[in-house]
């Protein structure tokens, strides 16, 4: 058995057994957990399919940005707070179950007369690869999808500044009266401190 | 690189479906969340592995500007949820249900 196809199978079993962690978790932190497991055997793949620099990207903005920024509202909204459980539409889970089954059923049945489940993948993408796949990567992104990209940077920022707008606390109109009232209750309880 | 192609958009399938699943079942909208997550990486590693059947680098440029905005997404979206939490205090996607008849 060559070397890639063992790590395929020591992965993958591992990612689908991870999705089903995810699926089935009461508690949203262990939920997240077994989603970071998800993505790293990801990436692993990504390394098998020749995409060093992705491998990094999914390590790097995924399973450490993304999902930090996920585990950190989780313990920012409580983690004690879980699932309500009860269907609201009867059936909704059974049916939900089947149907991700026919999809991968159908999937398959696609994949073999689209693909084919012997392919493999033609050689020679060392030489798409020419000089590292990093560099290659960005030959590509900064002349042909150099639009595309800057549109990216954008989006981000636009992003950035909802996120912002959206999470800000709104900030109560102060009266007058209260205001004098807080400063009167300032003065009484630290003498000697102007107001 | 000898395992074929299919295996890996397989694998890319099955955790599509079980992302598919879990947006229908859970009821916490964080997790709801996550499970997208979860589909949006099973799309990306079709993506890659495409690329790869084809002997092009479009599929892992295609890849990088989906997880871009997958970043921008998360940002947004994880916003939102806060927000609705603040106005009702429950992430359980049945309690917003303002604009239902």
């Amino acid at each position: 058995m060559p070397l890639d196809n063992v790590v395929f199978w020591v992965f993958a079993p591992i990612a689908v057994a991870s999705g089903v962690g995810l699926l089935v978790m009461r508690n949203a932190v262990h939920a997240a957990l077994f989603l970071v497991v998800n993505f790293f055997c990801l990436a692993v793949m990504y390394l098998l399919l020749d995409a060093p620099f992705l491998f990094s990207v999914q390590i790097i903005v995924y399973a450490g940005a993304i999902m930090v920024l996920f585990l950190f509202v989780i313990m920012l909204l409580g983690v004690d707070r879980t699932e309500v459980r009860g269907e609201r539409l009867f059936g909704q889970r059974w049916l939900a179950v089947g149907l991700g089954v026919g999809f991968v059923i159908e999937l398959f049945v696609a994949l073999r007369a689209g693909v084919g489940f012997g392919t493999r993948a033609p050689g020679g993408f060392d030489a798409v690869n020419e000089g590292g796949n990093t560099q290659a990567l960005a030959k590509v992104l900064f002349s042909r999808y150099f639009f595309p990209f800057e549109v990216t940077s954008i989006l981000l920022l636009v992003a950035a500044i909802a996120a912002m707008v959206l999470a800000q606390r709104k900030a109560r109109a102060v009266t007058q009266a209260e205001a004098e009232e807080a400063a009167a209750a300032r003065a009484t309880a630290e003498p000697g401190v102007p107001a | 690189m000898r395992t074929p192609i299919a295996y890996f958009l397989m694998l890319s399938g099955v955790l599509f479906a079980l992302g598919t699943v879990g947006v229908l079942i859970r009821r916490n909208a964080l997790l709801i969340f996550m499970s997208v997550e979860l589909q949006l990486n099973a799309v990306n590693l079709a993506l890659v592995a495409f690329g790869r059947l084809h002997g092009s680098l479009e599929g892992q440029v295609l890849a990088f500007f989906s997880m871009v905005v997958a970043a921008a997404e998360v940002v947004v979206g994880l916003a939102i949820i806060v927000s609705v939490y603040r106005r009702r205090q429950s992430v359980n996607v049945d309690d917003a249900r303002e604009l239902r008849w």
